[in-house]
């Protein structure tokens, strides 16, 4: 006996959850298996819907002749990415025609971030506008992003109050003034100095972010003081340290610290540092693993639990059967060595991109590894990648390509097998890390597969 | 007190069986491995060791691969476990480290990814001592769920304990005697149950614990748990065994040693549920399952008990039963680091055929139809806390999901924590706090929720959760007892 549900949804990120609970609120009965804990514990925390539109034409063609690494163009041959756009829809129609977001229009980003707004809460700000808003993240560059955690919301770019930046020397990914340089550099409308203060160094020298975040949560002694008194004391005495263009000295009014202040008890920490300070806190966005990923991960995952939804994580889908006419009748999952039947009317794959490994490559070629949906590919490797390792990579926008319904086409265009959706980095057509589209992409074709799939299976 | 007589075949060869696995793929006559040079990721010294080849694809023009350009190398000694590509496979994308309870409040502990890849690696490179800090590892095995490259975490921790316990841990130190003591509960708890009252007054007496936390390193803090009059083997043997004969429908039970000596009412419930549903339950001869003596670093203890296991288990496998768990790592250890760790005639099939209680009642039965119309006949309400090892087999939410729509019953999830106790870990007074900062987040959440009885597949998670919160735990077979069969 098979382990039944309406919607089975392969994949527990960001495209996976939104499937799932869009499916749900249309009345069917879902489940959400995935092989891993969520990648949404590696992901920034920002929901991005579209910042930039990249060119995907040279500005001269390429040189005739075999496909070589030599034939590529030198950088400064391809035209310079239009914007950051002050408000993703409107570059939705620049975008190429296979482009997810061409796909299943501008409605479905905006019916997405509604939906996201509806599961986060208050948690999250940027609902209230169509404009991006521009957060600092830990690089020193900053981002256009839809929505943003309300942890980081104080520390907006658009925002002309002076900011203090405080980093700690044992974080060595995270140069506080590198940091404030940085964004000084790139025009800021607001005065910024980066200080690098001791606190950090009372833990071990690669302690972990979640080893501060509980910290600060319990407010252990650090030395003898409880964390976030001695984090506010570490800082105090360099609330004087922003000098503006004529060197007049400001007190900041809001201050900046890598994304570990607390995981629990995060507003609480936040509160009482902004406090003892008497200025603003936010954090800022760093890299995997993070903070506000793990957070806004617990926050969907309890959203799902109240939608009813079921889900699973730890077991990969390692095989399929279909039935006479084609259509996939069980998913085969992996528990620990025996092959479990999974049956659902309808399947959503959101199982991620070549990051993710809901792509899977070698030197042969690049497959959907779980359902061995086609992939299109130029069938000369040279042809997959140009040499400038932040261009117009071909292979970032590798992936399955749907119909405007997001059904799973074969190489023939035809539906495959007739039950399958796709929904997020899965899909290709994307160049999603130099657009800053993932999450608005994720949040999209969640939402039409979701949705889709569910219809389907209710006729 | 510690020695257990039979099965003692002083074999120490284990975890060879997969070497084969990790370099399929490539050729490997002799346990030889091919590089094949279709990795992207290629250290400085490759082209030293592997014969002095300057370029994979032949030169800057060529985009053909010359398969003869490679030697195959031999590089690890005959016998040893081949890590190599789980290691490999490591981009230190630090999943794992934010995964791991004991990082999040041990200050000491440098967490899985040092304690797998890096020192792994440290290892092959020079022969470098293993990191003492392994026997912090509290083996909740959180890391192999976190990764997303599939590094085989767990069983680099348990091969990198295995060796530092064999190799440089002081053998009369109290803590190898503690940690010994603790690893094979089941001797204890046999001892035990032949006088199981005083037993369990004697274990609680205030001062022999205040002698035991000095001088053996076991918190005082703890309460020993109640050892039943009657084992689950003994109720077995009374009542004549067997009530249902079936040969299509068959099951062994692994009560293990928990639902034997001190929760026989699991193993009752166990029983008496499948036999419900029709099937034919046989309690075959069994030992410890390994997973106390896995967290301990004793691996010939732990193989001396699995050949037992394995040997029983594989009998009743050939009679058509299937092997069930009521305990979650006890499956979890039949399952994968049976597999992982030793090789023993039959050991894939015993892992292939061996489920938990819940989890196969679920695939095999109409459960969700038989709850329908059913109720334990009063109002119930369970703060359920899922062992991280019921997690790393998908089995987080079955409990939640199964008793959901049933009538009269509320079952709250308390969250994602770790309890904190994993079996041993918060059993040592140098861990016992540790242990209770990690399970404060999981004792708050119990306390938020509705229930006032607790629900938990894990033993060991039931003593930490009764401990933190003074409430009840239930195993979830209990009420599907008090629902189908009462």
């Amino acid at each position: 006996m098979a382990i039944d549900s309406d919607v089975l949804v392969v994949g527990g990120g960001l495209a996976g959850i939104t499937a799932a609970i869009a499916a749900s609120r249309e009345g069917a009965d879902v489940r959400l298996v995935s092989h891993k804990a969520s990648t949404l514990r590696q992901a920034s925390g920002l929901i991005d819907g579209l910042g930039y539109v990249p060119a995907t034409e040279p500005a001269k063609p390429l040189r005739e002749g075999p496909p070589t690494a030599g034939r590529n163009l030198d950088p400064d041959e391809w035209p310079d990415p239009e914007g950051p756009l002050a408000e993703p829809y409107a570059g939705i129609d620049s975008l190429p025609e296979e482009h997810p977001y061409r796909l299943v229009g501008a409605d479905a980003l905006r019916d997405g971030l509604a939906l996201f707004d509806d599961l986060v809460g208050d948690a999250y700000v940027g609902g209230h506008t169509d404009r991006n808003a521009l957060v600092p993240t830990f690089g020193g560059g900053v981002k256009p992003t839809a929505r943003y955690p309300e942890s980081v919301a104080a520390g907006l770019a658009s925002d002309d109050r002076p900011m203090l930046i405080v980093g700690f020397r044992s974080l060595t990914e995270y140069d506080a003034r590198a940091f404030a340089d940085r964004l000084e550099a790139s025009g800021v409308p607001f005065d910024v100095a980066g200080v690098e203060v001791e606190f950090a160094e009372a833990f071990r020298a690669d302690a972990k972010i979640t080893r501060f975040a509980k910290a600060l949560d319990r407010n252990e002694p650090v030395d003898g003081t409880p964390a976030r008194e001695a984090l506010a004391k570490a800082v105090a005495p360099h609330l004087h340290d922003v000098v503006d263009d004529d060197g007049n000295v400001d007190r900041v009014e809001r201050v900046g610290f890598p994304a570990f202040l607390g995981d629990d008890e995060a507003a609480a920490v936040r509160a009482d540092l902004a406090d003892r300070l008497g200025a603003d806190v936010f954090e800022i966005p760093m890299g995997p693993p993070s903070l506000p990923g793990l957070r806004l991960e617990d926050r969907l995952y309890d959203a799902l639990d109240a939608e009813g939804v079921r889900f699973e994580t730890g077991i990969p889908v390692v095989d399929y059967e279909t039935d006479a006419d084609g259509r996939i009748q069980h998913l085969l999952l992996n528990r620990k060595g025996s092959k479990i039947p999974y049956g659902a009317d309808a399947v959503v794959l959101a199982t991620g991109g070549l990051v993710g490994k809901g792509l899977d490559s070698d030197r042969e070629g690049v497959r959907e590894p779980v359902l061995d949906l086609h992939v299109p590919q130029p069938s000369d490797r040279y042809e997959w990648f140009v040499d400038d390792a932040f261009g117009e990579q071909p292979y970032a926008r590798f992936g399955v390509r749907p119909d405007e319904r997001l059904r799973a086409l074969d190489e023939n265009g035809a539906v495959a097998y007739g039950n399958v959706w796709v929904a997020g980095a899965v899909v290709g057509g994307a160049d999603v890390a130099r657009e800053k589209s993932a999450s608005g992409v994720s949040l999209a074709t969640g939402l039409v597969a979701g949705q889709e799939a569910a219809r389907e299976v209710r006729q | 007190m510690t020695r257990d007589t039979g099965h003692d075949d002083g074999d120490e060869r284990h975890g060879t069986n997969n070497t084969d696995e990790s370099t399929e793929g490539s050729s490997h006559s002799d346990g030889v491995v091919r590089t094949d040079g279709g990795s992207d990721i290629e250290s400085d010294d490759r082209t030293a060791t592997d014969g002095g080849v300057e370029s994979v694809t032949g030169g800057s023009d060529s985009t053909e691969l010359d398969p003869d350009a490679y030697d195959p190398i031999d590089v690890f000694p005959e016998g040893e476990l081949d890590l190599r590509d789980g290691a490999d496979s490591c981009y230190k994308c630090t999943s794992c480290d934010t995964s791991c309870p004991v990082a999040e409040v041990d200050d000491e502990f440098p967490g899985p990814k040092f304690q797998g890849p890096e020192q792994w690696r440290l290892k092959r490179k020079e022969d470098a001592d293993i990191d003492e800090s392994i026997t912090s590892c509290s083996n909740c095995m959180r890391c192999d769920d976190a990764c997303p490259s599939s590094v085989p975490l767990s069983q680099m921790h348990n091969e990198a304990r295995g060796q530092f316990v064999e190799e440089q841990m002081e053998k009369l130190s109290v803590e190898y005697v503690r940690n010994r003591i603790l690893a094979n509960y089941r001797t204890s708890a046999r001892l035990a149950s032949i006088v199981p009252r005083l037993s369990t007054y004697a274990m609680n007496f205030g001062p022999a614990r205040w002698v035991m936390d000095k001088t053996l390193g076991i918190p005082k803090e703890r309460e020993f748990p109640e050892f039943a009059t009657t084992t689950f083997r003994e109720w077995w043997r009374d009542r004549g065994g067997a009530q249902v004969s079936n040969p299509d429908k068959r099951v062994a039970y692994f009560h293990g040693c928990y639902s034997n000596y001190n929760t026989p009412e699991v193993g009752k419930a166990m029983v008496r549920v499948y036999e419900h549903f029709g099937y034919e339950v046989m309690v075959p001869p069994q030992k410890c399952s390994g997973t106390p003596m896995f967290a301990n670093g004793m691996l010939k203890d732990a193989r001396r008990h699995a050949v037992t296991n394995v040997e029983n288990l594989i009998e009743a496998i050939g009679e058509g039963a299937d092997v069930i768990a009521s305990c979650t790592s006890c499956s979890m250890s039949l399952r994968q680091e049976y597999p992982e760790l030793f090789d023993i005639h039959g050991i894939e099939d015993v892992s292939d055929h061996t489920f938990e209680a819940l989890e196969y009642l679920r695939i095999h039965e109409d459960l969700t139809g038989a709850l329908e119309e059913a109720s334990p006949g009063d109002e119930r309400s369970y703060a359920y806390h899922a062992p991280c090892h019921a997690r790393n087999q998908g089995l987080s939410r079955q409990a939640v999901e199964t008793f959901r729509d049933v009538d009269g019953v509320t079952m709250e999830d308390v969250g994602d924590s770790c309890s904190g106790i994993s079996g041993t870990y918060g059993w040592k007074s140098e861990k016992y706090e540790k242990s209770m900062e990690i399970g404060e987040e999981m004792f708050h959440h119990m306390e938020d929720a509705e229930g006032e009885v607790g629900m938990t597949e894990c033993p060991t998670c039931a003593m930490q959760m009764e401990h933190g919160t003074g409430y009840e735990i239930e195993h979830p077979l209990q009420l599907l007892e008090d629902t189908l069969v009462a």
